[in-house]
């Protein structure tokens, strides 16, 4: 994400425990890229039918899903409750969500996994309370068109009728989307202090190195 | 200062300590398999970057791959490629696989511990969220990620933020028949599936120290279901039998002082845990999940809950939906279509042998459509074909597998078709986890067995003593 302020229509997904098996189920993870998951995102709520990386057409819609409604369908802000990608450690339910389009999740709660590759992706997080998550999928559900802003320096979301409502992010969280950063890159800003570490066990734990 | 397991194998660990809170975190056993690190690999090679330590890396194919047949290949193109990019991906980094012609190649949490790749107070990490399983042999494991694969390839090291401290306790003894599947599908019934979020649990008290490696391994790896990244034990005589003789334990030029290092990984007498639960081991009969989260719940001689006793009404009228069950319905009136014994959860040795107790001398039911054991490793399907189990289960009509997830997840061509229920003894039950709008529901690998002899659920104490 390159902007500090984000608009977008938001996608209300009703439902706790959104699990990384229904963002993106097991027979699109055979593919060995980070992209073209967009298509399967959510694919077991919003088709009648399987499909499989190398032959996806012709397929229903499942009319009652949300993203396969408009105004949701466009929307790149999605909401639910608590729990969200909960399960499998699958990364490429993060990738689906961005390939999707969908830039920020906001929930009651995420789980621990699923935060991680969220950061490491750029993918925006946002918990909000219980209370605020419930009128805003409710207000979403019955609205022709619901676009909320996130202000990312500020840390305000300004709904449709001008309400703001402030969260808390994690300021190196916060950095680290904003500039894009290389986690890696900065991992090897210690390169010597790792080496060190493992000059120490290989005295302390000489058996995790030596097998003979 | 009085420490806990996990405080202890942390600060062992920690290189660094970061302004944000998080530290830097050294990984001493990186597991790797086929879905999630083709990116990893190629995200080094896009950068140029080399591995850390490629000593410290295990390969193996597990998630995708035929558990049948094999002399054929894997014949869906897809999924070919993606064996092969691992394959070519060790090759070109001279890491140590073990591939499908090698006996000792399995799903890879069984295949760590069995080899002795797992040892205690190690951390370890695999791109799979079930490494929560290692925890049972006082390791600190848990899944990531394939960006953090790629972080852990490069440099060994992770940012992590620290965990509180969760300690379950369970007092008492298990009765005969209920095994630490069902005391942890009771666990997760109780603190839900979010209950551990942002925890380490370590497990303690008489009901768990009483229990062998393969039943705490059950246990460590459904923590993950209950929202904690890692599941912890502590290090004891069991532990110490267990590792005894594995391929990979530290050599006999340095075994005493690992030892003596691994006796001290158990939780001080004090120390401070953020939340305890206690349960008592009695209280846990044979469970079978009913819904679509770990967490729904329920003892065998119960029923379907009725919408006044759930406070998510929408989610539960849903589920019963997409279960194809209505409420107040008696479990043990459910009928199955299918029958899977295997997956990281309950596929070792103990596993197979408790299912093939139960199936010796019957016959499948003929409403079942298929029954499938899938051992966790070509290890212990030798182990147990040296007992006699596969003839045990074949004759009863049980089709005998060749090691791999199979099942549990349904990427290679085990999987359910529309609707079909089964009685699984893997750790989800999410929608289409077993295949498009598949049914499953948890239980324990004699469960599973009575389950597939009866066609539908039944009592496995009642089973054996009507026996
Ligand atoms: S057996 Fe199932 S849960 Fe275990 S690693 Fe394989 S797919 Fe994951």
């Amino acid at each position: 994400m390159k902007n500090n302020n984000f608009q977008g229509q938001v996608i209300p997904i009703n439902r706790d425990n959104v699990d990384t098996d229904l963002i993106i189920p097991k027979q699109y993870l055979k593919s060995i890229k980070k992209s073209g998951f967009g298509p399967f995102l959510f694919d077991s709520l919003r088709y009648t039918t399987t499909a499989t990386l190398d032959s996806n057409s012709d397929r229903t819609e499942v009319s009652s899903f949300i993203l396969n409604q408009t105004p949701y369908k466009k929307g790149t802000i999605l909401i639910a409750k608590s729990n969200f990608g909960c399960g499998s450690s699958r990364e490429h339910a993060v990738w689906a969500i961005q390939n999707y389009g969908i830039n920020i999740v906001i929930a009651e709660s995420f789980a621990d996994i699923f935060t991680r590759n969220s950061y490491a992706n750029g993918l925006l997080l946002i918990c909000l309370d219980k209370n605020i998550i419930a009128k805003i999928i409710n207000d979403a559900l019955s609205s022709d068109s619901y676009k909320i802003k996130v202000h990312l320096e500020s840390n305000i979301i300004t709904l449709p009728n001008e309400e703001n409502i402030s969260f808390t992010i994690d300021d190196s969280y916060k950095e680290r989307i904003l500039n894009n950063l290389d986690d890696i890159e900065l991992t090897l800003q210690y390169k010597n202090k790792i080496t060190e570490y493992e000059n120490k066990i290989k005295q302390t734990k000489p058996w995790l190195f030596d097998n003979e | 200062m009085k420490h806990t397991l996990y405080d202890k194998i942390w600060a062992d660990h920690c290189i660094h300590e970061n302004e944000d809170k998080s530290s830097l975190i050294y990984i001493d056993r990186h597991l790797i398999h086929e879905v999630t690190s083709p990116q990893a690999f190629d995200g080094l090679d896009i950068k140029k970057r080399d591995i850390w330590n490629k000593q410290s890396i295990m390969a193996t194919t597990d998630h995708n791959v035929p558990t049948i047949n094999r002399d054929k290949g894997i014949t869906d193109p897809v999924s070919k490629i993606q064996v092969e990019t691992l394959r070519d991906n060790c090759k070109k980094h001279n890491i140590e696989l073990y591939d499908l012609d090698n006996i000792k190649q399995g799903i890879v949490h069984v295949i760590g511990p069995e080899l002795g790749m797992t040892q205690p107070g190690m951390t370890l990490v695999c791109g799979d969220s079930h490494t929560s399983t290692h925890g049972a042999l006082a390791s600190l494991a848990f899944g990531i990620g394939t960006s953090d694969v790629e972080h852990v390839l490069a440099t060994q090291c992770l940012n992590l933020t620290k965990d509180k401290n969760f300690k379950i306790h369970v007092n008492g003894k298990l009765k005969p028949f209920v095994t630490s599947k069902d005391l942890i599908l009771y666990i997760i019934g109780k603190i839900g599936t979010s209950g551990g979020t942002g925890f380490t649990i370590e497990y303690a008290g008489e009901a768990i120290t009483d229990l062998s490696i393969e039943s705490r391994m059950t246990m460590c790896n459904m923590t993950i279901e209950a929202g904690a990244k890692s599941g912890l034990m502590a290090f004891d005589k069991t532990t110490h039998d267990y590792l005894k003789d594995r391929e990979f334990l530290p050599s006999k030029k340095h075994y005493d002082n690992a030892l003596k290092y691994w006796e001290s990984l158990v939780s001080d007498e004090s120390a401070h845990f953020d939340r305890t639960e206690v349960f008592d081991a009695n209280d846990v009969e044979p469970q079978v999940t009913w819904g679509t989260s770990p967490e729904m719940v329920t003892p065998v001689d119960s029923k379907i809950p009725t919408p006044d006793t759930v406070t998510n009404e929408e989610e539960y009228i849903d589920t019963l939906k997409y279960m194809g069950l209505e409420p107040g319905v008696e479990i043990n009136s459910i009928s199955l279509d299918k029958i899977f014994i295997g997956s990281c959860t309950n596929s070792r040795i103990e596993d197979l042998r408790d299912a093939s107790q139960v199936v010796k001398g019957e016959k499948v039911s003929s409403s079942i459509k298929q029954a499938i054991v899938v051992p966790g490793s070509g290890l212990v399907k030798a182990q147990a074909e040296a007992e006699g189990l596969d003839k045990v289960f074949i004759d009863a009509g049980f089709e005998w597998r060749d090691p791999g997830c199979s099942m549990c997840l349904g990427m290679n061509d085990d999987f359910l078709q529309p609707y079909e229920r089964c009685a699984s003894t893997s750790n989800r039950n999410f929608q289409g986890r077993q295949g498009d709008k598949g049914r499953t529901h948890l239980v324990s690998p004699a469960m599973a067995a009575v389950a597939g002899i009866k066609g539908h659920f039944y009592n496995v104490k009642e089973f054996m003593n009507e026996k």
